[in-house]
């Protein structure tokens, strides 16, 4: 039967929903009630049907809405989309991947025929049927990176590994939480990782890169992370900070249930065959206030992260300017009752 | 020398030689003493495999300093944009046993190191070391123009003109700090500016 | 048994002899798939099941990784060994179901290099076999310079020198032929990275002369498995689990603790991977250190051992596993 994909905007008019089934499946943060920045990494297998975990790589309602705004963003600024030279093995490993993923996890959608290095891969929502010959760059519209991901949801980085190091030499970024991949590409793990306050100290990415360039293959692994937007805009670059940040000033107690918007990144870490890289999607959720407090439980405990955040993560995730008119409105909804365990609804 | 603030801002040392078949040092204003003061370290006959670009002020100072170390070849380019081209042919045609010495200001190293890392240096091997004026090259993350010598925080950019924070995360590929819209959410809300990096 | 890697389970499709030392076995997965793709310098954990005991041993996978139909394998007999190679070489018959690691890479190129400089000695010609398979496949800049004792033990020399002409050198003991590393070393284009296999003595020599000429050491990369050594028994406190161990003649420190029950996480089981890195919580006695993980300094300070290549003499030794 398949998905029934939205047409919405992320820009501009903003019509950018979810279904009372998106909803539900939510990949909500917090499973208790403060957040602290924390490894929270765990393996990458399949989780419950009908959660974002049900596939590996997820593919959501609001996929072509996506690849349209990616587009967009692509025809603006295309220093959003980079790979180093030696790159280009990694960017068909991803192109595999992706292709494979999709095809298995949604075959009314995607399929992939393979006949050697003959390849030939349908993507019915976005209307693509092309035909080419895997390993030969002249064979697509784009570099194998670009092509695959400008049919698939959320940014891709790809990692090259050597000297025990990460290092950030390709990607495609247009639906970032606020940094810049045409600044930060070519940086090592701790590198682009400079800007993140507090985690330095506490010891955090040395123990995330120990664990990351061990990741085996066929061993995928996964962690969520979190900002909050106003207006479900995905293109919150830095490129474009003077065009979106004067949207942080227009919260006000009457909008802030459909205008601020909790944003969720699913980050998973794969380890690539031919390149031995690691490419890193970061696949990111929208819900606005108005659809989250639908859930109870969420709305209560969301109230008592947000109001108990320290002041460093509040500044660094950009909340400042109306993280008073949030708590205001969110302690409304909250009881002071006890909330269960876990990330789920109840 | 600069406070240390995060990871991405480089960490400049004390050049000291390397074992190698051929030395190339690049060096502006003080930064030629940083090469005297190196001098006193390196073994007899260092020199002889030497080449020295420098580009000097206009009183050329530190020129017969460095004349006085009688390396294999002395440059003395105008500016690093004059230098370009043959540096570039230079490391085009070198051999694996060259190593490179940068010394001076920080937007000198900078560039000089982004030369040799599109010929296949890698970045580790390079010794630094800095020397004279803190100013910072800026590449305005908006409209991607680069802005020389920037001195106050904030800075305007000098193409698109939005007033921009410096930040210290720095990227070597583009030899530049990075600079961000200061007051983005509110245009109204005018910082003052200071000389920060002088 | 716990391990970074999940496993695969294969049948021999082959055993080919292919010198006088040298035997080449053939992989396929037993239920007929493709095996998973894999990056030149891979290699896998063949696990060993030799009536009671079970070795487990790194072997580089020398195909094209253009090929996943088999892995293959080329595995030199060491008669005095600890006998994982006799077990191969004796035991071993196409048809055999066994189980081996999914393939795990701790010898990469590093594709940003302007030209690959490769030396082999002798069996460490194989992870060469396929990272030039690999470059050659892809237009890749590389040479290959390979030192063996004959011609006869030149492994795979003859099917190199087909594939790649001039882009293979070869040395031979016998006939007196060195490499003149000094001038390879000074010859070549800056952008050039190196990489080294085979003996101790020769990964050594190469790395150290490579130093003095100026390569910084992210461009000289190096793969030498170590071999555990067989050595007196000696005995350990496991301090975590509460036991005690013996370590046998023929057995490493690591294959005794996981006979005890006791499974650290491991990649390679060759001294490279850092995986098995333990901490000494008390030892009297010397370390037999074999390991090419830990720093000298490590070494020295008696506070860390890698039990899978290194191991202990002694009155006591007690463990953090």
């Amino acid at each position: 039967m398949g998905i029934t994909f939205r047409k919405e905007t992320f820009r501009d008019d903003f019509t950018f929903k979810n279904s009372p089934e998106h909803i539900r499946r939510f990949p909500f943060p917090f499973n208790e009630d403060a957040y602290m920045y924390a490894v929270n990494i765990e393996p990458h297998v399949v989780g419950p049907k009908g959660s974002v975990l049900e596939n590996l790589i997820d593919v959501d309602e609001h996929y072509v809405a996506e690849m349209q705004d990616r587009a967009l963003v692509l025809a603006e600024d295309p220093l959003r989309c980079q790979s180093l030279p030696h790159m280009t093995l990694a960017g068909w490993d991803l192109l595999e991947l992706l292709m494979e993923q999709q095809a298995l996890g949604y075959p009314e959608h995607f399929t992939l025929e393979r006949n050697g290095d003959r390849w030939r891969w349908i993507n019915r929502p976005l209307g693509i049927d092309d035909t080419f010959t895997f390993g030969d760059v002249s064979t697509l519209p784009y570099g194998p990176m670009e092509y695959i991901t400008r049919q698939s949801q959320g940014d891709f980085c790809i990692l090259d590994q050597r000297d025990g190091n990460l290092w950030m030499d390709a990607g495609m970024v247009t639906t970032q939480a606020d940094w810049s991949l045409d600044f930060d590409i070519g940086m090592n793990f701790f590198e682009w990782h400079a800007p993140v306050p507090l985690a330095h100290e506490k010891g955090i990415f040395t123990r995330a890169l120990k664990f990351l360039t061990n990741i085996q293959q066929g061993k995928p692994a996964r962690r969520l992370n979190w900002t909050m937007t106003v207006n479900p805009r995905l293109d919150t670059s830095p490129e474009n900070y003077h065009k979106w940040g004067p949207d942080r000033a227009t919260v006000t107690p009457e909008n802030v249930g459909d205008k601020v918007h909790l944003r969720v990144e699913l980050q998973s870490f794969w380890r690539l065959p031919r390149s031995n890289g690691i490419v890193f999607p970061i696949r990111c959720y929208l819900i606005k206030m108005d659809e989250l407090v639908t859930q109870p439980k969420w709305a209560r405990r969301l109230h008592r992260v947000i109001r108990d955040l320290p002041e460093e993560l509040a500044t660094y995730k950009g909340l400042t300017r109306y993280r008073p008119t949030l708590v205001e409105w969110l302690s409304k909804l909250d009881d002071d009752g006890p909330t269960s365990p876990g990330f789920g609804p109840d | 020398m600069t406070a240390k603030t995060i990871i991405s801002r480089p960490i400049y040392g004390t050049l000291s030689p390397q074992p190698g078949k051929h030395h190339l040092f690049i060096a502006d204003a003080e930064g030629a003493l940083a090469i005297t003061d190196m001098a006193g370290k390196a073994p007899p006959g260092f020199f002889d495999g030497a080449e020295i670009v420098f580009i000097p002020d206009p009183e050329g100072k530190h020129i017969s300093a460095l004349e006085a170390l009688e390396p294999a070849q002395l440059h003395l380019p105008p500016s690093f944009a004059s230098l370009l081209p043959r540096l570039r042919q230079t490391l085009t045609n070198a051999h694996m046993g060259l190593r490179l010495y940068l010394a001076g200001t920080e937007g000198l190293i900078g560039q000089a190191m982004q030369a040799a890392l599109e010929a296949g240096v890698d970045h580790t091997s390079i010794e630094t070391e800095h020397r004279g004026s803190l100013a910072r090259r800026m590449q305005c993350v908006h409209c991607k123009g680069i802005t020389e010598n920037v001195t106050t925080q904030p800075a305007a950019c000098s193409h698109c003109g939005l007033l921009l924070l410096v930040r210290d995360h720095y990227s070597r590929r583009l030899a530049a700090f990075q600079g961000v819209c200061i007051n983005a959410e509110d245009r109204s809300e005018i910082p003052p500016m200071e000389e920060a990096f002088p | 048994m716990s391990t970074g890697t999940t496993k695969l389970d294969v049948v021999v499709s082959d055993v080919v002899p292919v010198n006088d030392l040298v035997t080449r076995f053939h992989f396929r997965r037993r239920d007929g798939e493709l095996l998973p793709t894999f990056s030149g310098g891979a290699h896998v954990v063949v696990e060993m099941r030799d009536g009671d005991r079970t070795r487990l041993n790194p072997y580089s996978l020398m195909g094209s990784p253009l090929d996943t139909r088999e892995y293959t394998i080329s595995i030199r007999r060491d008669d005095v060994g600890r006998g994982g190679s006799l077990f191969m070489h004796r035991q071993v018959k196409p048809g055999l179901e066994m189980v081996i690691s999914y393939p795990v890479n701790l010898f990469s190129l590093d594709l940003r290099a302007r030209k690959h400089l490769m030396l082999a000695g002798g069996i460490g010609i194989t992870p060469f076999m396929a990272q030039t398979a690999q470059l050659a496949g892809a237009g890749g800049n590389f040479e290959l310079h390979y030192t063996c004792r004959t011609a006869s033990l030149g492994t795979y020399a003859d099917v190199l020198r087909e594939r790649h002409g001039n882009r293979v050198r070869l040395y031979h003991d016998d006939r007196e032929e060195r490499i003149d590393l000094e001038r390879l070393l000074s010859s070549q284009p800056l952008g050039t990275h190196l990489y080294v296999c085979g003996p101790a003595g020769m990964i050594n020599w190469v790395r150290a002369r490579a130093a003095s000429l100026g390569w910084p050491p992210e461009t000289v990369h190096f793969e030498h498995f170590a071999a555990p050594q067989p050595g007196a028994p000696f005995d350990v406190e496991l301090a975590v689990s509460g036991k005690t161990i013996r370590v046998g003649e023929q057995q490493s420190l690591l294959e005794a603790i996981e006979a005890a029950g006791v499974d650290p996480p491991y990649l390679c089981r060759g001294g490279v991977c850092g995986q098995c890195e333990t901490n000494v919580i008390s030892s009297d006695g010397k370390f037999i250190h074999n390991d090419h993980w830990l720093s000298e300094e490590d070494h020295r300070s008696g506070c860390k051992i890698m039990p899978c290549v290194s191991r202990f003499e002694g009155k006591s030794l007690v463990l953090e596993r």
